[in-house]
């Protein structure tokens, strides 16, 4: 068992300083309790990757992490043989016959372990975090179909392989592009929002202690106005705890109009997007 | 009713209002059920949400069905029992809490003008008010429950003005301040009308049955809105959703054109792999293949009619303008004008369609008129159209009953290498007044395209 309740995730998320609200406490406890993959989805910068750290280290398990990209394959995401050791240990081999070679070419010893594998063979508790699903190929959710329906995997050479405790998976995707019908069925599924105004103040509270509670609430209000117009890119909570970092550097204690227009780049990173803002917010 | 019973109904009327839930799913959840505190509301409708909603355009329906199926069990009127995400609010506790049954209407809008600035409380103050001023009698022993009454009786959208004189305190006015402040009593406002309207809801239910109610209270997800529908509401939304189904699209076409047809023999490449085989060509080798970008027109209907439906059409061919060579777009009512100019890239999107209206020259008498706007377009454009050109007409094909002009309708689909004409409009109603559809549609084949779904599907086939 991974957590005792909804409110025992929220406890002990807080502790690492991962602010979570009831959707993501009790999708977080389901997926430890079910023993199901937690599927996190939404917009690039609302915490999909951090929720997986925070989860292991609230409990203390080892983070695998498995990044997703265009291209990856089971080779480099399951298990590869180290075909260079292999040849090497045959050039040294002392004339046994093939029999006693082959049988010793193919162990452990020259087996690549890939995160997948690896969050499988695991003795301790392991957090598998597969990261931005959405950029692989659609094989490789075949693949993980595969390991996450039965959690286990199958090597010729070595037989099949059976998870001794099911890792905690979290899936992340930024959407995209639509991952299949069947990897979300197996998955429990999390929409993470960009945070409520009260919760994204916090989460500066908490990580820039140094702020006061006024202008991180103001910064909070702004950020979400900034998210309601229409913008190429939204802010993303890293950089609202930036331009808490920025404001400090300076020394300003009230965001005026004046300071958020000096400040705009910290938080829109395209020209159109600060041109909008600029106009909407009349800076 | 049971759990099981009452789990069972939600799922199946989940299922009815289009959200796919499998069986797998369904057991997920009932086994979700059995661990977690069902008295604590949110939890309970958190735990549904993981197990059955995959999709984020399905979660308002979902959240709409929920509160439903599993009302929250106070009127409001009677001390408030707290609730998950309120935290411990409205008034007990509180030696001088208002008396919500009694209390005077302006007393009343006191009370959500503190609210509406964030106060807790919000659902059971809608409780309340709703058990006072939304009870309309229908007949002997029945009665009948609206939102509009509730809403006109403390009218909030009129605590705008007051609130921000409250929390702007003498600063100026017009800046940045107020654009917060405004944005945050503009997102509790909406709040308080959705917890009226969802409790609303729950006592229709009660009286007449749930599945009755049900039925009419979801909207379709967004993707299956039907683009002559669409709220003012809606196209913001629809226009957020633009960039990412853009990207998702993209992604789906290049994916296509990598796995789609290899391209031809690379006959000296392999043959000069073969060598190092003893000539035997192991190894065969194509040459990349030429991927086909089509030059893009199109010729679309801005009548207030299809107005949302062309907007969100043409924005979605700009955010994929990299699939195509060149992307001409022309505007028409009853004469034509090209509209390209107003997508420059970068351009902001709700500026250009503004723009787009104020600018363009496209109405002389304003009735929309195609075969007048045809004859315009193939005489003074006519040379966008060639043999690389895709042309897409979108339009509802209705021209009050004017000359059709088929003819150079004709002329120019000969004239390019694809013609396809998008009509937002349900196919049962083509033909019907003075819809030209099936005319049309001789000469240029004709798709339905009435929601984002139908739209994606067709631009995949385009590209």
């Amino acid at each position: 068992m991974w957590f005792a309740s909804p409110a025992d995730v929220r406890e002990r998320l807080s502790a690492v300083d991962y602010l979570t609200d009831d959707s993501i406490a009790t999708s977080v406890f389901l997926a430890g309790a079910l023993g199901k993959p937690l599927l996190a989805e939404g917009p690039a910068g609302v915490g999909k990757t951090q929720l997986a750290k925070a989860v292991a280290a609230a409990t203390g398990a080892q983070l695998v992490r498995l990044q997703c990209y265009e291209g990856l394959d089971e080779a480099r995401a399951l298990y590869e043989w180290n075909y260079k050791k292999q040849l090497l240990r045959i050039q040294a081999g002392n004339g046994e016959d093939w029999d006693a070679t082959h049988d010793d070419i193919f162990t452990e010893e020259f087996l690549l372990e890939r995160p997948l594998l690896r969050a499988i063979r695991s003795q301790t508790p392991t957090v598998l975090l597969i990261d931005e699903t959405d950029k692989a190929d659609v094989e490789v959710e075949g693949l993980l179909l595969e390991i996450l329906s039965d959690y286990q995997v199958t090597i010729p050479e070595l037989g099949t392989i059976a998870a001794v405790r099911r890792p905690y998976v979290v899936l992340t995707s930024n959407a995209t592009r639509e991952l299949s019908e069947a990897l979300k069925r197996r998955c429990l599924y999390l929409y993470l929002e960009y945070p409520a105004p009260e919760r994204e103040r916090d989460i500066v509270l908490a990580q820039v202690p140094a702020i006061e509670a006024g202008l991180a609430e103001q910064l909070a209000r702004t950020v979400a106005t900034l998210r309601a117009l229409e913008l190429k890119k939204s802010p993303s909570i890293a950089e609202t705890v930036d331009w808490a970092h920025t404001l400090l550097a300076l020394g300003r204690t009230e965001l005026d109009a004046e300071t958020v227009g000096a400040t705009l780049g910290v938080v829109l990173k395209h020209a159109a997007d600060q041109t909008r803002a600029r106009k909407e917010l009349a800076l | 009713m049971s759990l099981l019973d009452r789990h069972v109904g939600f799922v199946h009327a989940l299922r009815e209002a289009g959200l796919p839930v499998s069986l797998a799913e369904g057991l997920d959840a009932a086994r979700a059920l059995q661990v977690i505190d069902l008295a604590e509301r949110e939890s309970l409708r958190a735990a549904y949400a993981s197990t059955l909603v995959k999709r984020p355009s399905h979660r308002p329906g979902f959240d709409t069905l929920f509160d439903l199926w599993f009302p929250a069990s106070t009127t409001g009127l009677s001390g408030s029992r707290t609730e998950g995400p309120e935290g411990p609010g409205g008034s007990e506790g509180d030696p001088d809490a208002l008396d919500l049954e009694t209390a005077e209407v302006p007393q009343l809008r006191d009370r959500l003008a503190e609210l509406l600035l964030g106060a807790d409380g919000m659902n059971e103050f809608a409780r309340a008010m709703v058990e006072r001023f939304g009870r309309q009698t229908a007949g002997p022993g029945r009665q009948n429950w609206f939102s509009y009454s509730v809403l006109r009786a403390l009218s909030p959208e009129t605590l705008m003005a007051r609130l921000l004189a409250e929390v702007l305190a003498g600063r100026e006015r017009g800046g940045l301040a107020e654009k917060v402040a405004r944005q945050r009593i503009g997102e509790n406002t909406r709040r308080f009308e959705d917890a009226v309207s969802t409790d609303v809801r729950r006592r229709i239910a009660e009286d007449s049955g749930i599945e009755r109610i049900a039925r009419s209270a979801v909207r379709p997800p967004l993707e299956q809105l039907d683009f002559l529908r669409v709220t003012k509401a809606d196209l913001a939304r629809l226009r957020r959703e633009v960039h990412p189904l853009a990207r998702r699209l993209a992604t789906r076409l290049t994916v296509k054109h990598r796995l789609g047809h290899r391209g031809r023999l690379d006959f000296r490449r392999t043959v000069r792999a073969s060598l190092s085989s003893g000539g035997v060509p192991l190894t065969v080798f194509n040459k990349p293949r030429r991927p086909h970008r089509p030059e893009l027109v199109i010729l679309c209907d801005t009548s207030d009619s299809v107005a949302s439906f062309a907007h969100f059409t043409l924005l979605l061919t700009y955010a994929l303008r990299e699939q195509f060579a060149k992307v001409r777009a022309f505007g028409f009512v009853d004469t034509v004008d090209e509209i390209t100019r107003f997508f420059v890239p970068g351009a902001d999107v709700a500026e250009a369609m503004t723009r787009l209206a104020a600018e363009a020259d496209m109405v002389r008498f304003g009735r929309t008129n195609y075969g007048n706007a045809f004859e315009r377009f193939a005489e003074r454009y006519g040379d966008a159209v060639g043999p690389k050109t895709s042309l897409l007409i979108l339009g509802d094909a209705r021209s009050n009953y004017q000359r059709p002009a088929l003819e150079t309708l004709r002329r120019l689909s000969e004239e390019a290498r694809h013609v396809y004409w998008l009509n937002p409009e349900p196919m049962s109603q083509w033909d019907t007044g003075d819809s030209l559809a099936t005319a049309y549609g001789e000469v240029v084949p004709m798709h339905e395209c009435r929601n984002v779904v139908q739209l994606a599907a067709f631009v995949e086939e385009l590209a």
